[in-house]
Order: structure tokens, then sequence, then C-alpha cells
């Protein structure tokens, strides 16, 4: 296994960490500190954050209500929540683009503003936290929280006590997941946003239009330092879920 | 009442952010009749391009599965130092936007590349060929089913695998008969990700494909090329393709699972 | 067990699909007779070569000649054939992007030193606009009026839009104004920019989609899409800026004599009027006259080689160098404003 994620994953990084430092380290931080990069990083990585706790939310919500409720009509909701994945990321954008832009049929135009990145992102990122939640809610023992309703709990201490430390490690999957994603999306937000720079550029389009611009080196040093902030994000939401899960592990 | 209430937010997000845009591709996919949406789908091209992203399909989601169940045992059940590390550096090809994925690759494999020169010494074709596509597609899948499981595992605590070794069992026969049943509905629900994923995969396959025709061309690229070439009914009809496959994969992997004990 | 059997079955249906999906995927046989040429080329041509290549290939030139195409943004291209992609020639949308493969080693250097300078096809900068041009917009100037919005693709994600930027600064030049005025008056360009898609095609998509008052875009484009049912209408400006895309054989390639036979047919008058249908303004001087009503010749038309432009290799450094260009000055003041 340590062989395979090195193939896959540890050498693609090495190659854009080389290609990052092959023109020095000042060439480097330049490419780094350039005001637009920076822009694009703020932009990008707030972004993702903000999608993030929303999944976190609505992710949730819409896990619970596929595994706890029943209504006509949820098979569909179940069978079509992945979607967003199977579509190819320009029919995400166009898509977005008819629906909330100037010819929206419901009158909603926020094509081309920050709106729009949240929106894009959200549609990308729909599955995570619904599908990494729900195998746990499945799994979860109901006799748990029929002891604590049992023994007088509300609805709400219920949740609280019971089944949010055990979904939380689901939640915290799925977030990161999400996270992740939204940083390295590009396909659909080069449709919607409007890519203008300082404005709603996101990183991954800048970065793209540094390769398309012949200088590659640039290019891998923010998409570098984009995935070093990710990783360290990632490794909150690990260090999270450690200490929220202590109690399991006492 | 709480739960209409949650009823409602649920499928208020999701009409808004899901189904709506799907109406539209169903929309204007057959907006001008059914002839545009069908010669895209039965041009020569376009099959070759859905049978192409099958067998990458096909390749990609078994060996991220395997990867995925060894790599989640591992984080969940072993203790090693580097174990954080290791958690978020699975979701890391995730972060890389599709260019840079190909970029990546182009530096690893190029012309130019690390491996190019020794790669063109012995006549073998990464780049602009199935390999590249392949493991372009199996790098932006990694994460799924590992993130799925690891939750799953920590849940359900490892008392009846300790139950299983006092017992006599063997490693392989304690996986098998305790740990995967136990973890079905997370190995299925990854296997569900992985798979609409690599359907849906753009932009670093379309960057080290090449974008042959009739060769290296996999659907979501025929999707783009109907795109430019004004096709949107076309565009959209093999999108709808993509998405009854992945719906399709889903209810085979619902289907096939034993009956479970609980409801 | 049942689950067992039930994995087993599973597992070997999944190999059996895997075998046969292999099988199907495999290409006929190699043809033992004959050459194939691997065409790389930009997004635009495909259908113009859809009917090209046949006619090629029912000439005595062209008899046995097969063909493997591959259409996609030119940057793209160009990186992918540095990279490796097997090319026999190139049909890319502007000289620059040759250039690159130039250095690469992939193209001889004197790859436009011929009668129509490596040049295939020609177009020009035009002004897309609503119906019945509601702002009446005709000329350069119109573009700096605080009421109005441009769509342009952004110059540093598509190679393509620097024609755009280039038409802009030439015009004010060719009008008399001196190279600060004109620079001030980019500025100003950009500052009326109100999306920048990474392509032409993004950007035609955005403007159709109901954003902007004009889009800056290709004349090949904008006849293009008027027969595949978008009803455009545009205005060539006075002056404007004649795009050239070039095509040229790839030196490693080891069907140069096929190559070439193929490039030299595209010149043809025959295959000129193919392009000439598809949008594009042809290179053979006869052709174009033929088509002079479709392609009006603008009294105000220059090329990149004008005196004040200097041609690619100098526009190149001085408008678009990532780090030193005028377009990068330009970005950073209309961003750091509102940023």
């Amino acid at each position: 296994m340590t062989t395979f994620l090195t193939l896959m994953v540890m050498l693609p990084i090495a190659a854009l960490l080389w290609e990052a430092t092959s023109e020095g380290k000042t060439t480097f931080w330049e490419a780094v500190s350039s005001p637009a990069a920076v822009a694009s990083l703020k932009l990008t990585l707030v972004a993702s954050f903000v999608v993030a706790l929303m999944n976190a939310v609505l992710g949730t919500v819409t896990a619970w209500v596929l595994v706890r409720d029943d209504f006509r009509g949820k098979t569909f909701v179940n069978a079509v929540i992945d979607l967003p994945f199977a579509l190819p990321t320009i029919v995400a954008g166009l898509t977005l683009l008819a629906l909330y832009g100037p010819t929206s049929p419901i009158g909603i135009d926020v094509a081309f503003t920050r709106t729009a990145i949240v929106l894009a992102l959200m549609f990308v990122t729909l599955p995570f936290v619904v599908r990494t939640v729900q195998p746990v809610l499945q799994e979860l023992d109901p006799e748990l929280e029929e002891a604590a309703r049992s023994l007088g709990a509300s609805n709400t201490t219920t949740f609280r006590r019971v089944v949010f430390p055990n979904i939380l490690p689901g939640i915290l999957s799925g977030v990161a997941l999400a996270f992740a994603k939204a940083v390295g999306e590009f396909g659909s937000l080069v449709i919607i946003t409007g890519n203008i720079p300082y404005r709603t550029e996101v990183s991954s389009v800048y970065i793209f239009g540094r390769i398309e611009s012949g200088d590659s080196t640039s290019a891998a040093a923010v998409a570098v330092v984009l995935l070093a902030l990710s990783f360290v994000t990632l490794l909150s939401i690990g260090a999270i879920r450690h200490v929220a899960t202590r109690h399991d592990r006492a | 009442m709480h739960r209409l209430w949650l009823r409602f937010v649920a499928l208020g997000y999701l009409a808004a952010i899901l189904v709506g845009p799907l109406a539209i591709v169903f929309w204007r996919t057959f907006e001008d009749g059914f002839q545009p949406a069908w010669d895209a789908l039965t041009s020569p091209e376009t099959i070759h391009a859905l049978k192409l992203t099958l067998l990458i399909t096909a390749i990609a989601v078994p060996i991220n599965t395997v990867f995925g169940i060894v790599c989640a045992l591992a984080i969940v059940r072993r203790r090693f130092p580097g174990k954080g590390l290791l958690n978020a550096f699975i979701d890391l090809p995730l972060a890389l936007s599709p260019v840079v994925v190909g970029l990546a690759l182009f530096l690893l494999y190029g012309r130019e590349g690390w491996f190019g020169g020794w790669l063109e010494d012995h006549g073998i074709q990464v780049l602009f060929a199935l390999p590249a596509m392949v493991i372009a597609t199996i790098f932006v899948s990694l994460p799924f089913v590992a993130r799925e499981v690891v939750p799953t595992l920590r849940e359900i605590g490892d008392e009846q695998e300790q139950a299983a070794k006092t017992l006599g069992a063997s490693g392989w026969q304690t996986f098998w008969r305790i740990t995967l049943p136990s973890i079905r509905w997370a190995v299925v629900y990854g296997v569900i990700l992985t798979t609409a994923r690599c359907l849906g995969e753009y932009g670093a396959v379309a960057v080290v494909s090449g974008r042959i025709q009739g060769k290296t061309e996999t659907a979501t690229l025929r999707v783009q090329e109907r795109y430019e070439s004004f096709d949107l009914a076309g565009a959209y009809a093999i999108s709808i393709v993509l998405a009854l496959m992945a719906i399709a994969v889903l209810v085979a992997t619902t289907v096939i699972r034993p009956k479970e004990a609980n409801a | 067990m049942k689950r067992t059997t039930l994995g087993l079955i599973a597992g070997l249906a999944l190999a059996a699909a895997l075998v046969a999906a292999t099988v199907a995927i495999q290409d006929a046989p190699a043809r033992t007779s004959g050459t194939e040429l691997s065409l790389v080329a930009y997004s635009t041509p495909r259908e113009a070569y859809a009917t090209l290549i046949p006619m090629f290939q029912k000439t005595a030139a062209g008899r046995d000649v097969s063909f493997t195409q591959s259409y996609g943004a030119s940057g793209e291209q160009t990186r992918a054939v540095k990279a490796g992609l097997k090319a026999d020639l190139v049909a890319l949308s502007l000289a620059p992007d040759v250039d690159e493969l130039v250095a690469a080693g992939l193209v001889d250097a004197g790859w436009s030193k011929q009668p129509y300078k490596g040049m295939v096809t020609d177009s020009v900068v035009v002004f897309v606009l609503r119906d019945g041009n509601p702002k009446n917009i005709k000329g350069w100037n119109d573009l700096l009026r605080p009421d109005v919005d441009v769509v342009t693709p952004n110059p540093f994600t598509s190679g393509g839009a620097r024609w755009n930027v280039m038409a802009a600064y030439g015009a004010w030049r060719r009008g008399g104004k001196p190279d600060k005025q004109a620079q001030a008056n980019l500025l100003k360009l950009f500052r009326n920019v109100v999306v920048q898609d990474k392509s032409a095609r993004d950007s035609l998509n955005t403007f159709v989609s109901g954003k902007g008052d004009v889009l800056l875009a290709y004349e090949n484009e904008a006849l293009f899409s008027r027969t595949k049912g978008l009803d455009l209408q545009f205005v060539i400006p006075k002056s404007t800026l004649l795009i050239e895309n070039p095509i040229a054989v790839v030196k490693t390639s080891k069907n140069r004599a096929a190559a070439s036979a193929f490039t030299r047919f595209l010149r043809t008058p025959a295959a000129q009027q193919v392009f000439a249908n598809n949008g594009y303004r042809p290179v053979v001087k006869s052709v174009l006259a033929r088509n002079r009503k479709k392609f009006p010749v603008r009294p105000g038309e220059f090329t990149i080689e004008a005196p004040y432009l200097g041609g690619w290799k100098k526009v190149q450094k001085r408008f678009f160098d990532p780090k030193t260009g005028i377009m990068v000055d330009i970005e950073r003041k209309i961003g750091g404003d509102t940023g």
C-alpha cells in the first residue's frame, strides 16, 4: 500500500515541488507573493471554508432525512445525490449559469459574482457529507437513542449527547473531502465566476493562467502553497476529530 | 414538527442546488426533439468514448476500493508514527485542480519529464494513451472509499474482531466474515462516489489524453467537443448517459448487498 | 457460503467485462500500406478539417493517407506536443504557439519562410453586439464609455484573446495616439470588462447568456456560430487587426512528404473555399476576392507586423510577459481599486 501511495500521490506532488523551486527561492517567493496570486488564494480558501461549513450542516440534515425519514420519492432523491459527480464540470457550470445567471427562469442572477463561487462549489461538493454520514447513521444502534429518551431526554438532548458525537467523525470526514474538492475545483467555476483577477478569480484559474502564459514555475509554486495550506487544514480537521472522540478511547 | 422542518430544509437545499440543474440538463437535451440527442449518442466517436470511459472506470474503481479499505484499516486499527499525516494525505489529490494534475503528470512522464526519456527509449507510451488517463483518474478519485470506511470502522469498534481472533480465526477470515460485512454500507457508498467521479472526470484526463478523436477521447471529452461545436443538445445527452450509468451503479450496489439484520 | 459465491460471481463478471472492454477498445490492426498523419489543431477549425481531409484523400497526393485528429485549446495543444503528443502537423491559432515548438526543437525555425508566411487562414477582430445595437457601439472609443460592458477572454488564459488586446491597442496607435495614450485607453477598456472567460468559446457563451453589451470576438467564430443557429449581430470596426492562423509540419515527423503535401493542398483554391465556407478569410488572394461580400476589407485593417506593434516576438515580451508585461500591470490596476 505504501508503494501505491508513493507512486500515486507523492510522486506527482514531488514533481510539482521540484518545478516550483526550479528557478530558485526568490522566484518561488515572488510567484507566491504576487498580489493576484495572494488574492486568489484568499478567495479560494475562504470560499472553501464557507462551503465546507455549509455542507456540514446541510449535508447532515440531508443524510438524516434520507436515513431516518420516509417520504414519497425518497429512493429517487437518494439515487440522484451523487450526480454532481458524474456530470462533467462544464455541464455543472453551464446549467448553474442558465439557472442563476442573466437569463434565470426564477429571476435570480448571481452569476459572475462571489456568490456564484459558493453556488458552484455547493453543487460539486453536495454528495460528500451526505454520503459520509449516511453509513454511520445506518449503523447507529437505535437502542442508544431509545434508552436516552426513556430516561427523559428531549429530542434535542438526545441528538446532542447521543447521536451527534457518533456521527461527528462522519461529518468531519465529509467536511475534509468537501474542503479539498472545493479548493481544487476548476471546470464549473471557470464558466460561472467571470474570472476577474482580485475579485472572482480563484486559485485554480490563476494557476491555469500562469501555465497558459508559459510560466509553469509560478503555477507550480502557487499550487504547492495551496496544497500546503490545504494540508494544514486537513490536519486540523483530523485533530478536531481526535479531540472530539477522545471519550471513545478512554 | 422537527421532522417536517428537517425534511423541508433538506429538500429545499436539494431542489435549489441539485434538482434544478438536472432539470435544465434534461430540458436542454430534448429542447429540439430527440434527433440531435440521438445523433450525438450514436456517432462512432461517442460510442467509443463511452466504452473508453467505462474501461477506465472499471480499472480505477477496484484499485481505489482495495486501496481505500486497506488504508482505512491501517488508519483505524493500527498505530504507527505519522498516522495523522497519512490521514490528511489521502485527501490531498482532491485539492489539486485538474490543470495541476495534468502539469504534474507532464512533469513526470512528458518528453522532457523525469521518466520521459526512459519511457521513450523503451517504447512505452504513458502520456496521451490509456495508462496516463487511468493514472489521472485513480489520482482524482483516490480518497473516497477510505473516507467512507474510516468513520464507520471507528463507529463499530473492534470488539467483534478481537472476539474472532481469540476464537482462532485467521486475519483473512476475520476480515472477510466480520469486518467487511460491517463496513459494507460504507464501501458501497465509497464505490458509488468513486464510480461517479471516474465517470465525470474531465480536467485532468483531458490534459493527459491528447484528445485524439476516436482513440483517447472519453465521454466527458466528447461532451466538451459537442459544446464547442455548438451542439448543446448532444453535449447534454451524453451527460445524461453518464448520469444514468452512475445511477445504475448505485442501484446495482444497493441490490447486490446481502440482506441486513436491521431495516 | 452464499456471500462468497456471490462475491466470486461478481468478481468473475467484472473480470470478464474488463477483458471484453479491452478487446472492444482495440483499434483495427495497423495499416500495412499507406501513411498515417496525425493532425494536432486548435479547436475551431474542426469542422473545416472534417470536410478537407476527405477532400484531400480523393486527390492523388492524398490517396492512402489516413489521419488522426486532435482538437483543443491552442495553448494546451502546444504544451501537449511539447510533452510528447505525436504530431505530423500542427495547426494552431497564433504564430507564437508555433514558435514555442520551434524553441522545443519540434518545428523548423524557418517554418514561416514561405509565400503565405506559414499561415493557412485569416480572420479579423470584430464586435459582437446585441440585437439592434441599443448602445450604438461602432468603434474602439465606444468601448471606453462608462455605460458599456465589454466581454473578452482573459489574455493570460486564452492565447487567442491576445488578438483582442492588440487589436484595441493597435487601432488607437494607427489612429495617431501615442503609445502612452493607447496604453491608458487599454486600461480604461479593461475597467469596462465585466467577465474574463478562459476561452473564446466560453466568452461567446457568456455573452449569449445575457452578460455584456459587446463581445470582442473573431469573425470566423461569429460566422460559424451563425451557421449553428446562433443569430449574432456583429460589426467590424474601421480599424481592426488581421488574425493569422499558422500551420506547420513537425520536424520529427516520419511522413514529412505527405504532411507537406497536405499543407500545399490546404492552399489550393478549392480547400481555401472550404475554409471560407466555415467563416475563415482565405489567405489566397483570388479566393478572398471571390468571397468579397462575406469578408469586407476594412480601410483600417492592420497586421501584427505593423510598425507600431512590431511583430509577435516584441508584443509578447512587451504586453504579455507574465512578470513585466503591460497587461499584468493593467490587471493589477483594475483589481487593486476594488479588490
